[in-house]
């Protein structure tokens, strides 16, 4: 299969690049490995952390550019131009994975790395290995997508990439693992912060979730197709398992780990509440996982597990909205800093978004409204309330902070940029969801209406084609949210590229030992 | 190290921190909002009254069913029984009326055309049109032009058994295939299809032999197409063609008859109802 | 206080930290995934489910590959629109051999659970094609490669291999048989007809794609949508006794 060749020659060349980089590493250095300090100062590893910061700008704008192509092939169908490769059953795919694997994965890996070496003191485990996990997560990422549009997919929502991809991914999972616990081990103050509980719990949660969804077996060494173990009712199961949770662990307890470092960071001020931080992680990681079964209501999976499945989706409302407390009282004592600092700002509304989303969730999660919402835009609505303004926003405050941190700047570019950007997205979003809501609860109202004699009012194509002015909506404000997310580049671009290195001016953060 | 347990108490809230910092974060030792516990006592409370009655926990060889013995498709089916009932008198008529006897009564004749409003939509309208103009391949309902008979019983007939269906009583379609069969050769199909679009007043390319496609015409279709296509006397095997508006799609689609089989035009209602309107 | 103090525990340990994540995470993973395993309620009891032939397992393949479940459902839910609308509600016992299943998440076209026999194949062809062709309002792509292309179903006898052995209970001799099972499939009045029916009850046998010299891409397609949900005979199936 030709598709399959493809993607052995990029492993062939990513095999040999990597192999004369190591080398070439290996005789720059003279085989010393790096110090761990400099003057009893921690030596920081940055590098990896610089590529993925890089990495999820780049996918961001590609993942963007991606959904907004999708919203605009459902506003207009021409635009799926008769080809394979970007049909919108193809494109749908490469838009999630790329803004959540691929944009979503980089800001979490390069913060994670970030963070865990500036809140334990140490410099990151291990010499090549960091470097493993950032580009190797890449190759995945390159692999999966290039994937998707040649026809290599498994159809498994969220872990579409196929049997080989999956095992590539488990070998940079474990690495990156080690990785981040190693450097915990070597850390220099007595208690782990709560950021690096919440990474933690995503990095384990979602090895686990990886490997029970992607379990399949390989129709032979030579093709890239495979057969997932589980069939029917257990894999929707499995899957739901696997996809709620991706929702939970990826797109929630890695990204509140980010709200736990940087939003305290930005403002200045402590953490609100430790003890709301305890009974945060483990009662939202111990919900969490029973929720899956809400992607099922009313389905074939029996009727006990979904009644699970709505209820501790119900128990999951105050857990969740104990982080947005805890992110948004961090806030007590500095709220006058949201008019002056646009990226905080961004942070802030992003912990409100948040909220907002695992309110909605809960909702859609009672199966009377889910059986109006489930099939619909709506879900669509939910997924960019909690996409749009909790993950891209919360990202986008981490890496305006990350980009002078680490570059050495003194301060952004231009904060009236970061002001453009934060109010052109959010009208960006605002024309999203709410477009998708409303098409969502018309779509779901339609397909129920009756006459007055008691017959279905409507007919299919009816509800579809009612669905076109959202549709506009929608690509017009994703392309809104694409222009404020085109502003950060350009903002970051001139931060790294013009004025002032940091000095180590008195009152300004320390710098960084080494880059 | 930051000494452990150092008292350190915020300056702006007055509360006192954990003691520890990292990186320059504290963390206030803030106790839990009242409102949040009790809203959070309120789920799980909720929660496990919402267990004892409808089916939630798994055992070792059943589940707990609940007070109620709820079960989600038992409510479906519950609901539909209602809706026949209430729908059963007229459906009842409807089924069980002569054709003429619904177009004279106007009550029953707005409960028809309600019921097949809905099932025309879903089920028709995707190959007749929405609005029953037909597309390229699919017949015109609207107009006077019937391939199988006008009649209400001759309608009737076709929607009941389809064409070319798997119903035994099916419209049965009796034009041969004439390329699958080795009737027909390529060239000579192509010179018959292009002579049908000549009839039908459509260009056709300058250097097709209109003679041969006539002479097969004549030869194989004439019998039941008459001469010039328009049709013999009204017996069951002529088939005009319709309206002689052939477009060049329908000459497209004679092509396809020729050289395929022709399994399925028209479905039978009949046949999928039993699989697919499980109720009306 | 003294009880938020024993938290210490996690917080300086990362190991305790990450069993103490491990333990918690797994709990309600296992009590909701496997009781589907044992429990004998969660697959229904019902005649005539099958696996698939080898030809509508290629079609099935080549939904999974255009990704038809980012707008196509498969799970007609037991609610009285659906059950008008499309048919009987979807049973898990129709989905037992489906690796991976595909009941979708969203409906921007109709469900498809019972779109077997519903058009016929001609009507398949055009709207695969050119969906707006015969639909004008639909916002569903055009797919004109399928009919272009041949389908490789050489090695198919190699997925059948594959999904016996996790357990489908596809037999020695209809592994043995699949890539002729396959082109006999797709042929009308195929002489082998006989035999694949014996092996596949209720298979349909014909020239799916409207060209007999070619088996496509298209023909394992159609096929495979002409058979979704037209296993089950309702009008034999007791509601009542599979109530779960
Ligand atoms: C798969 C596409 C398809 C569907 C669905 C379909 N039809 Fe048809 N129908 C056709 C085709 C093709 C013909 C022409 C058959 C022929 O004679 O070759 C036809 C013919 C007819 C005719 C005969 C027209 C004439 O000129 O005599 C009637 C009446 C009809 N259909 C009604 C219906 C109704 C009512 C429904 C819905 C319950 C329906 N059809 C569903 C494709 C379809
Ligand atoms: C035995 C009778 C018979 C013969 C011979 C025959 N046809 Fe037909 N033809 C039919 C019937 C019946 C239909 C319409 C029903 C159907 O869909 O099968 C039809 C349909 C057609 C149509 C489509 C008409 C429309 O309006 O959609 C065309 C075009 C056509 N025939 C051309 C020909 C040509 C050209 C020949 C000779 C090569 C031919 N037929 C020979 C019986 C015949
Ligand atoms: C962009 C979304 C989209 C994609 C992708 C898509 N479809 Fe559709 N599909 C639709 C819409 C909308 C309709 C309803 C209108 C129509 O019939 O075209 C539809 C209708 C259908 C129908 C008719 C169902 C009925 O009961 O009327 C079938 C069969 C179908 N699609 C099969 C497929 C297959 C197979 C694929 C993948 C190869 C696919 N679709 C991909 C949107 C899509
Ligand atoms: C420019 C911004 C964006 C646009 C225009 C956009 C557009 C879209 C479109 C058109 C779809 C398909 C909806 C459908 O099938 O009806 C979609 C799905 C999805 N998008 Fe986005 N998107 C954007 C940003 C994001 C971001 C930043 C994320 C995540 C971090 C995201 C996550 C998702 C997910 C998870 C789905 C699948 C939803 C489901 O299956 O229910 N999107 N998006
Ligand atoms: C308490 C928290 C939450 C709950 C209970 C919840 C619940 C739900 C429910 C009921 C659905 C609809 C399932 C369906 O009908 O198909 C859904 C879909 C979804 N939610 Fe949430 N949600 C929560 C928070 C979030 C957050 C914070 C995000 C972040 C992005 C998110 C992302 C998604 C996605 C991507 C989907 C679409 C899945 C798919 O069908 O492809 N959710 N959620
Ligand atoms: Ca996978
Ligand atoms: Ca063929
Ligand atoms: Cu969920």
């Amino acid at each position: 299969m030709p598709e399959y060749a493809f993607h052995a020659y990029l492993f062939a060349a990513a095999s040999a690049a990597a192999v004369f980089a190591i080398v070439d590493r290996y005789y720059d250095r003279l085989a010393q490995l790096p110090p761990l300090t400099i003057d009893g100062k921690p030596n920081y590893n940055m590098g990896p952390v610089k590529f993925a910061t890089v990495a999820a700008m780049l996918w961001g704008i590609a993942g963007f550019t991606v959904g907004l192509y999708a919203a605009l092939e459902l506003a207009f169908p021409v635009l799926n131009f008769d080809l394979p490769w970007l049909s919108f059953g193809r494109i749908r795919p490469l838009h999630t994975s790329a803004v959540i694997f691929a944009f979503g994965g980089n800001v979490l890996i390069g913060t994670s790395f970030y963070v865990v070496q500036r809140t334990c003191r140490a410099r990151l485990a291990g010499d090549l290995a960091p470097w493993f996990v950032v580009l190797g997560y890449n190759f995945f990422i390159v692999i999966a997508g290039t994937g998707y549009l040649l026809g290599i997919t498994q159809s498994k929502e969220y872990a579409e990439p196929e049997w080989y991809a999956d095992l590539w991914l488990t070998v940079v999972w474990v690495t990156y693992f080690l990785v981040y616990i190693g450097t915990i081990m070597r850390r220099e103050e007595p208690h782990i912060y709560v950021a690096n509980w919440f990474y933690l719990a995503f990095i384990l949660t979602i090895a686990v979730l990886h490997l029970g969804n992607n379990a399949a077996i390989p129709v032979s060494l030579f093709s890239p197709k495979s057969y997932i173990v589980w069939s029917g009712v257990q894999d929707a199961m499995v899957q739901w398992w696997y996809g709620h949770n991706a929702v939970g662990f990826f797109l929630t307890a890695g990204f509140l780990a980010i709200m736990y470092y940087f939003i305290p960071k930005r403002a200045d001020r402590p953490v609100y509440s430790y003890r709301l931080s305890i009974i945060h992680i483990w009662a939202l990681i111990f919900l969490y996982i029973w929720a899956g079964p809400h992607h099922l209501h009313y389905t074939a999976l029996p009727d006990w597990a979904q009644t699970l499945g709505m209820t501790f989706s119900v128990m999951l409302w105050m857990p969740s909205w104990r982080g947005m407390i805890n992110g948004l009282m961090t806030l007590s004592g500095a709220w006058d800093k949201l008019r002056t600092d646009p990226v905080l700002r961004m942070m802030v509304v992003s912990v409100a978004f948040y909220g907002m989303a695992t309110f909605e969730g809960p909702l859609m999660s009672v199966k009377a409204v889910n059986s109006l919402s489930h099939y619909t835009d709506w879900t669509i609505g939910h997924v960019h309330s909690g996409a749009l303004g909790w993950v891209a926003y919360v990202s986008f405050g981490a890496i305006y902070c990350l980009v002078p941190w680490l570059w050495n700047r003194r301060e952004l570019y231009s904060l009236k940029l970061v002001n453009w950007h934060f109010w052109i997205s959010s009208l960006g979003i605002v024309f999203y969801i709410s477009a998708m809501w409303v098409s969502g609860i018309l779509q779901g109202l339609m397909w129920r209406a009756y006459t007055s004699l008691g017959f279905l009012e409507y007919s299919f194509i009816e509800t579809v084609e009612a669905m076109h002015p959202f549709y506009l909506i929608r690509a017009l404000g994703g392309a809104l949210f694409l222009a404020g997310a085109l502003i950060m580049v350009v903002n970051l671009w001139k931060t790294v590229t013009s004025v002032s290195e940091l000095e180590a001016a008195p009152g300004v953060r320390p710098a960084l030992a080494a880059a | 190290m930051a000494a452990e347990q150092r008292p350190h108490v915020d300056a702006v809230t007055g509360t006192a921190t954990t003691g520890h910092e990292w990186d320059g974060v504290r963390e206030l030792n803030t106790p839990l909002p009242r409102w949040w516990l009790w809203l959070f006592y309120v789920t799980i409370i909720w929660s496990v009254g919402y267990w004892i009655v409808y089916p939630s926990w798994p055992l070792i060889s059943s589940y707990t069913r609940g007070t109620f013995g709820w079960r989600s498709r038992e409510a479906v089916v519950t609901e539909l029984s209602l809706l026949k009932a209430q729908r059963g008198p007229m459906m009842q008529q409807l089924a069980t009326a002569p054709l003429q006897q619904i177009a004279d009564d106007p009550l029953l004749l707005d409960f028809a055309r309600a019921v097949g409003k809905t099932a025309f939509a879903d089920n028709c309208a995707p190959c007749h049109g929405a609005g029953g103009g037909g597309a390229k391949g699919y017949p015109n309902l609207n107009d006077d032009e019937w391939l199988w008979g006008g009649s209400l019983d001759a309608i009737t007939h076709t929607i009941r058994t389809g064409i070319r269906s798997n119903h035994p009583d099916t419209r049965p379609g009796s034009m041969p295939t004439f390329g699958r069969d080795n009737m027909l050769q390529r060239p000579d199909i192509n010179a018959a299809a292009d002579y049908v679009r000549s009839l039908a007043g459509l260009p056709v390319a300058p250097n097709v032999d209109l003679a041969r496609g006539a002479k097969v015409f004549a030869d194989n279709c004439a019998v039941c197409h008459g001469r010039k296509g328009h049709g013999q006397a009204r017996s069951a095997s002529t088939i005009s063609f319709r309206s002689c508006a052939g477009t060049a799609a329908r000459a497209r689609r004679a092509r396809r008859y020729w050289s395929t089989s022709r399994t399925g035009a028209s479905t039978s209602s009949s046949s999928r109802s039993g699989r697919r309107r499980s109720t009306t | 206080m003294s009880l938020w103090s024993k938290h210490a525990i996690f917080e300086k340990n990362s190991i305790v930290l990450s069993i103490g994540v491990l333990v918690v995470i797994a709990i309600g993973g296992l009590v909701e995934i496997t009781p589907l395993f044992y429990l004998k309620s969660t697959i229904e009891k019902v005649d005539g489910v099958r696996p698939y032939t080898p030809l509508e397992l290629a079609g099935r393949n080549i939904y999974v590959r255009e990704g038809c479940y980012n707008c196509h459902s498969q799970m007609i839910r037991p609610l009285r629109d659906e059950v008008e609308r499309y048919g009987h509600y979807s049973l898990a016992a129709e989905s037992m051999y489906d690796r991976p299943f595909q009941w979708g998440s969203k409906r921007t076209g109709p469900d498809l659970a019972r779109v077997g026999g519903k058009y016929s194949d001609e009507w398949h062809r055009d709207h695969l094609r050119q969906p707006k062709s015969v639909v004008p309002g639909t916002v569903m792509p055009a797919y004109p490669w399928l009919a272009e292309t041949e389908l490789g179903a050489a090695h198919i006898a190699d997925d059948l291999k594959v999904q016996a052995a996790l357990g489908v209970p596809y037999t020695l001799e209809m592994i043995a048989n699949a890539a002729t099972d396959a082109r006999a499939q797709a042929t009308t009045d195929s002489p082998s007809a006989g035999d694949l029916i014996k092996r596949y009850p209720n298979a349909q046998v014909r020239d799916y794609d409207g060209n007999p010299d070619r088996i496509s891409e298209a023909d394992a397609l159609i096929a495979y949508l002409q058979m979704l949900g037209t296993q089950v005979d309702f009008k034999l199936y007791n509601d009542k006794a599979n109530i779960r």
